[in-house]
């Protein structure tokens, strides 16, 4: 670097200044409070001052995890994150190998279409996408000859088309993420490999996929995390979790736990387990980083 | 004549295209089907055949929703909580952006694997505690509740795209700035900030959406002064479980989406671009 980074100054701390306190108040003091909370018993009593606050050490932990729902929550959650990852991956790829094949004004039309997914709001995209699958009025039962089939009444179902939503507004990053390093590689490349009798499959599995690998390994694991927290479509399409919770994953459950139960100490035990699983993936994607050699 | 000899020349591409058309068309039809459920008169909603167009357009729907709500309240305050995260926290992560790639320091490579940590930190689960602190700080049903955590939830996401704009900026252009008598300051208002200002736009897009999306601070900080409420929850008054107010919620999200559909086509080559640099980066 140059001398002009070389300086020893105290200029760069007071750029961070502004981000490290919000971030110092508002990201990791809710963090190690979240901690605290989950070691104690909290409930309405505590939160209203009615009774002392008693430490609890690990017992919110240990009724967590004897507790046979919160294991079917945690399963339904993997499960589910993992269908929506898949999808939305194999969707966004696939679509962004045909953007590169098509003229401007079919690409146009896609790339805008995405647009409009990606920047719908969760809330609306999810109230539309429940009216489209209702049972009296939307068209999908109509097309498909379904008659007053009820999507959100069995549990698959309810999950399925929460999965439809979750893909259809988080498909557009990936495309366009994907396309955009298509793009930046070399046609040279690809028409070495197309004179060579490659066949598209070949193409993107040999030549596309590792020059892609540092992207594709960035939009895994962001879909990773946003699709293990996913909130507001389970909250709005299943009306807060399904018929008897069936429809739960972890961040709904915390949620109801704590601001529908009053346990707050439960809620903030199932975040603690959140924070650990996502903590897991995070440091897997660092290992990954410094595996390629990036620079930070 | 062209079009036959192209479509006998490339098949493939034909096809490629065709796919390409009735996918788009797919991917649309949610919003079409909310803006034209929005203009449908209500016979015509509550009908067991569902129709692809109207012959009747009319704006009862959207009359429903601007007189039974405050709605025209609602959103006003969701453009202020939205307007004032992303001010800030553009201004914040440029500051922070400038930090960790114009200097290097003891803690940079650290920070930055914070910075990428925190990404991950799941947002909802902190409801809790930030609902305590916004009690004891009295924020409760006040915007502000809303603002901070936001500001500070878009921050990492956005230093971390905004490394690869600065980091664009030659240093040779810096030190000529220095040479010619620029102050830091002035170096970093009137030279660097305009040439980033296109990553900043991209990366607001982002903190735009967290914000103006937020559904859960929303429901769980304003809990009793409803004229501080934000469009997520004036949308959920319509749609009741049971017997929803299709027409009305139809209405309100289209009025809910529209702004965020102006935003991403305003900037959407910078988004393109932004993060293809953000990524390969």
């Amino acid at each position: 670097m140059t001398s002009v980074t070389h300086r020893k100054t105290w200029t760069p701390w007071l750029f961070l200044a502004p981000a490290l306190v919000v971030l110092g108040g508002l990201l990791a003091y809710p963090i190690y409070q979240l901690g605290l909370i989950s070691l104690f018993h909290y409930t309405q009593a505590q939160v209203s001052g009615g009774e002392p606050t008693t430490f609890e050490g690990f017992g919110n932990y240990a009724e967590l995890f004897g507790d046979s729902q919160f294991w079917e929550v945690l399963l339904a959650t993997v499960v589910f994150a993992a269908a929506c990852v898949v999808s939305t991956l194999a969707v966004g790829c696939a679509l962004a190998v045909l953007l590169t094949r098509v003229r401007a004004l079919p690409r146009l039309a896609l790339m805008l279409a995405a647009l409009g997914a990606w920047a719908t709001p969760a809330v609306t995209g999810s109230t539309v996408w429940l009216f489209l699958f209702d049972a009296d009025f939307g068209p999908v039962n109509r097309v498909l000859g379904l008659g007053d089939h009820s999507w959100t009444y069995g549990r698959f179902s309810a999950f399925f088309l929460v999965l439809l939503e979750v893909v259809w507004c988080s498909f557009p990053f990936v495309m366009v993420t994907v396309y955009a390093g298509i793009r930046a590689v070399p046609g040279e490349v690809l028409e070495a490999a197309s004179l060579d009798g490659a066949s598209q499959w070949r193409i993107w599995r040999s030549v596309l996929a590792p020059i892609l690998r540092p992207i594709l390994v960035v939009v895994t694991i962001q879909s990773v995390i946003w699709d293990f927290k996913v909130f507001t479509q389970i909250y709005v399409m299943t009306n807060g979790g399904g018929i008897a919770g069936q429809n739960l994953v972890l961040n709904v459950y915390a949620y109801q736990k704590a601001f529908a139960s009053s346990q707050y100490s439960l809620g903030s035990a199932i975040g603690v387990v959140m924070l650990l699983i996502l903590l897991v993936v995070t440091l897997g994607y660092l290992r990954l980083l410094r595996r390629q050699g990036e620079e930070l | 004549m062209n079009l036959l000899r192209g479509l006998v020349a490339r098949p493939w591409r034909f096809a490629a295209e065709a796919t390409a058309l009735l996918i788009a068309a797919l991917v649309a039809f949610p919003l079409y089907w909310m803006v034209l459920s929005a203009f449908k008169p209500a016979g015509e909603i509550e009908s067991t055949e569902a129709r692809p167009w109207t012959t009747a357009p009319s704006l009862d729907s959207f009359r429903r929703v601007f007189e039974q709500q405050e709605f025209g309240r609602y959103f006003v305050n969701s453009l202020v909580v939205a307007g004032a995260v992303v001010i800030a926290s553009a201004l914040i992560a440029f500051l922070a952006a400038t930090a960790v790639t114009r200097f290097r320091f003891r803690f940079r490579t650290t920070l930055l694997i914070m910075f990428l940590v925190a990404q991950m930190v799941p947002v909802e689960a902190l409801t809790i505690p930030l609902f305590f602190l916004m009690r004891d700080a009295g924020q409760l049903n006040t915007l502000g509740s809303l603002i901070l955590p936001h500001i500070a939830f878009s921050l990492p996401f956005a230093i971390w795209m905004l490394r690869g704009f600065v980091k664009a900026v030659p240093e040779a252009l810096e030190e000529a700035a220095y040479l010619d008598g620029a102050s830091r300051a002035r170096f970093l208002w009137q030279i660097l900030f305009p040439l980033v200002l296109p990553g900043l736009v991209a990366t607001s897009v982002f903190s735009f959406i967290s914000a103006w999306n937020d559904f859960l601070f929303a429901k769980s900080f304003i809990i009793s002064d409803t004229s501080q409420s934000t469009l997520p929850m004036a949308l959920l008054v319509f749609y009741k479980p049971d017997e929803p107010d299709w027409g009305g919620v139809m209405a309100a999200s289209t009025v809910m989406t529209i702004p965020v559909l102006v935003f991403f086509v305003l900037v959407q080559r910078r988004l393109v671009s932004g993060l293809g640099g953000a990524v390969k980066d």
